[in-house]
């Protein structure tokens, strides 16, 4: 999932400040299950904002709604209707969402609310871990299913580094050595064999080697 | 090698070799770096040059290293994998060369929180073991990485670090295997306190054969007080210091610490001096320069060997 965390209220008022009819747009997907910005999120922020501007006496409207997806075409033309309303989206959306509606409404100023931050697990609740850099090349098999691209916070495929201590990753002493945790797996996997090699440089093209990505499929397309 | 550094002639040569460390200024005198280079001339085979260790901006490793090098010292150019991507680190591995700078030693770095710039992005495209490949690459091969031919091969005696005391213990041999294989001609090891501890990994990497493959110079940092032996114990990561040495300190007068310090630092050396696989030492005198004459001194490592020129 992506995770988000909302902005400070203040941050966003400012970036809404211009503006007089405001339609905050939540979205049912990953925000929701990081509980940054799914329906009931949605709510409570647009009635914060709504208390806000009444106790600064400031005139504006600020209505909300909650769409599956944001993210994809299909979901965000479901704004088609309603958007005329407004002169502005405050999009509750993580990064991806935020830009597939100002994409499809170019005229229409979208205001993101959260910030994105990773792709992760959720561990418990309100508990939200990363876990995945997205690098384009799994390889999650020779590391006993822990990434220490995404783990190791020096991102090191040869780990770990002398910093490893009682388990522990140098940089904070709550962050667990992504190395010990692939130590401890392997072993258990009875698979130390695979410590031995020495992982070559990470092939980066394959996440940035040609700017932003795309996934063409063919088979998918009518 | 054509050009070998100093410090590997010694080595080869079967000398017990003493490097010691340099750390940049935080400014661009080049003064600094004479005024240290004067401290430690005569007294060790080599110096390093820390790259903004511990993630502060300081006068590049490298262009001190040029300096030291005009004065008449070996440098050994330490680099890490936290500030440059493989691009800038092979470009300033040749760049190194061609200064005549021929000792490297291949680091992770410290990560950037630690640092002056912790919103700095941390690069770590190469980790340090595929850095030590790519170095050795570059020099045995004359090829950079991903095979493309190099005009003319740098000329580098590679070496790498090894923390004997980072967890989890019984992989620490396995991984300074690895160094080895990828190409570490050196290894230097974090500061030793705890020798049980040391002589415990030392057994594990003699076992491995790796004694005979690399050149192991195991790291000493003598104390200056006993508030920065608890300091050590507690902030600094990968740092393992027994609270009988600790006490030690603890158990002399404020004014005398800074020797008690160099007394067990020169205690330690010469218990190294005597283990089987530690081809030398490495004395980081953190900004205390002054202190390692005395250390070589007091351990019979003065005069250092004369070599042939060549």
């Amino acid at each position: 999932m992506i995770t988000a965390e909302q902005k400070p209220v203040d941050e966003i008022r400012e970036m809404i400040a211009p503006y007089k009819r405001v339609l905050a747009v939540g979205c049912a997907s990953c925000v929701a299950e990081c509980a940054a910005g799914g329906q009931k999120e949605t709510a409570i922020l647009a009635s914060t904002l709504r208390m806000a501007d009444k106790m600064d006496g400031e005139e504006r409207l600020i209505e909300e709604m909650t769409i599956d997806r944001q993210c994809v075409k299909e979901f965000v033309l479901l704004l088609d209707d309603v958007l005329e309303k407004y002169d502005a989206v405050l999009s509750l959306g993580c990064g991806a969402g935020v830009q597939a509606v100002a994409d499809m409404y170019p005229e229409v100023p979208v205001i993101p609310a959260l910030n994105t931050e990773f792709m992760g697990e959720t561990k418990d609740q309100g508990y939200w871990t990363e876990s995945c850099l997205g690098c384009g090349d799994c390889m999650l098999y020779y590391f006993g299913g822990v990434c220490p691209l995404a783990r190791c916070s020096k991102h090191l495929l040869n780990g770990p580094c002398g910093g490893s201590m009682n388990g522990q990753c140098e940089v904070d002493p709550d962050v667990p050595c992504a190395w010990q945790l692939i130590i401890d797996r392997l072993e258990k996997l009875r698979a130390l064999e695979r410590l031995e090699m020495i992982y070559p440089p990470k092939d980066w093209s394959l996440k940035q080697g040609k700017g932003p990505r795309k996934i063409v499929r063919e088979d998918q397309q009518k | 090698m054509k050009n070998a550094s100093r410090l590997k002639k010694v080595l080869d040569a079967g000398k017990f070799a003493v490097t010691a460390e340099c750390g940049p200024p935080k400014g661009a005198d080049p003064e600094v770096i004479f005024k240290k280079a004067e401290k430690l001339k005569g007294y060790v085979d080599a110096v390093n040059v820390t790259d903004n260790q511990t993630a502060i901006v300081r006068m590049s490793s490298l262009a001190a290293c040029a300096l030291l090098k005009s004065a008449g010292l070996d440098p050994v150019l330490q680099m890490v994998v936290r500030d440059r991507n493989r691009i800038a680190l092979q470009s300033d591995i040749l760049g190194a060369s061609a200064l005549g700078i021929r000792n490297v030693l291949c680091l992770s770095g410290d990560h950037q929180c630690f640092g002056n710039q912790p919103q700095a992005a941390g690069v770590f495209d190469l980790d340090s073991i595929q850095f030590v490949e790519v170095v050795r690459n570059m020099r045995d091969q004359n090829v950079i990485a991903g095979g493309e031919a190099l005009d003319a091969a740098p000329d580098l005696f590679i070496g790498a670090a090894a923390n004997p005391f980072g967890d989890p213990q019984s992989f620490r041999a396995i991984r300074l295997g690895k160094k080895v294989r990828a190409g570490a001609d050196f290894i230097q090891t974090q500061c030793i306190y705890n020798l049980e501890r040391f002589e415990t990994w030392l057994h594990m990497v003699r076992e491995k054969g790796l004694t005979e493959q690399t050149a192991i110079l195991g790291g000493v940092t003598p104390l200056k007080s006993a508030g920065m032996a608890r300091y050590m114990k507690n902030k600094v990561s990968g740092m393992d210091i027994p609270d009988a040495v600790i006490k030690r300190m603890e158990g002399v007068p404020k004014e005398n610490q800074r020797e008690e310090g160099i007394r067990i630092c020169v205690e330690t050396i010469e218990r190294l001096k005597e283990m089987d696989g530690v081809r030398g030492v490495h004395i980081m005198a953190i900004e205390w320069e002054d202190a390692v004459a005395g250390i070589v001194e007091n351990s019979g490592l003065f005069p250092r060997p004369a070599l042939e020129q060549g």
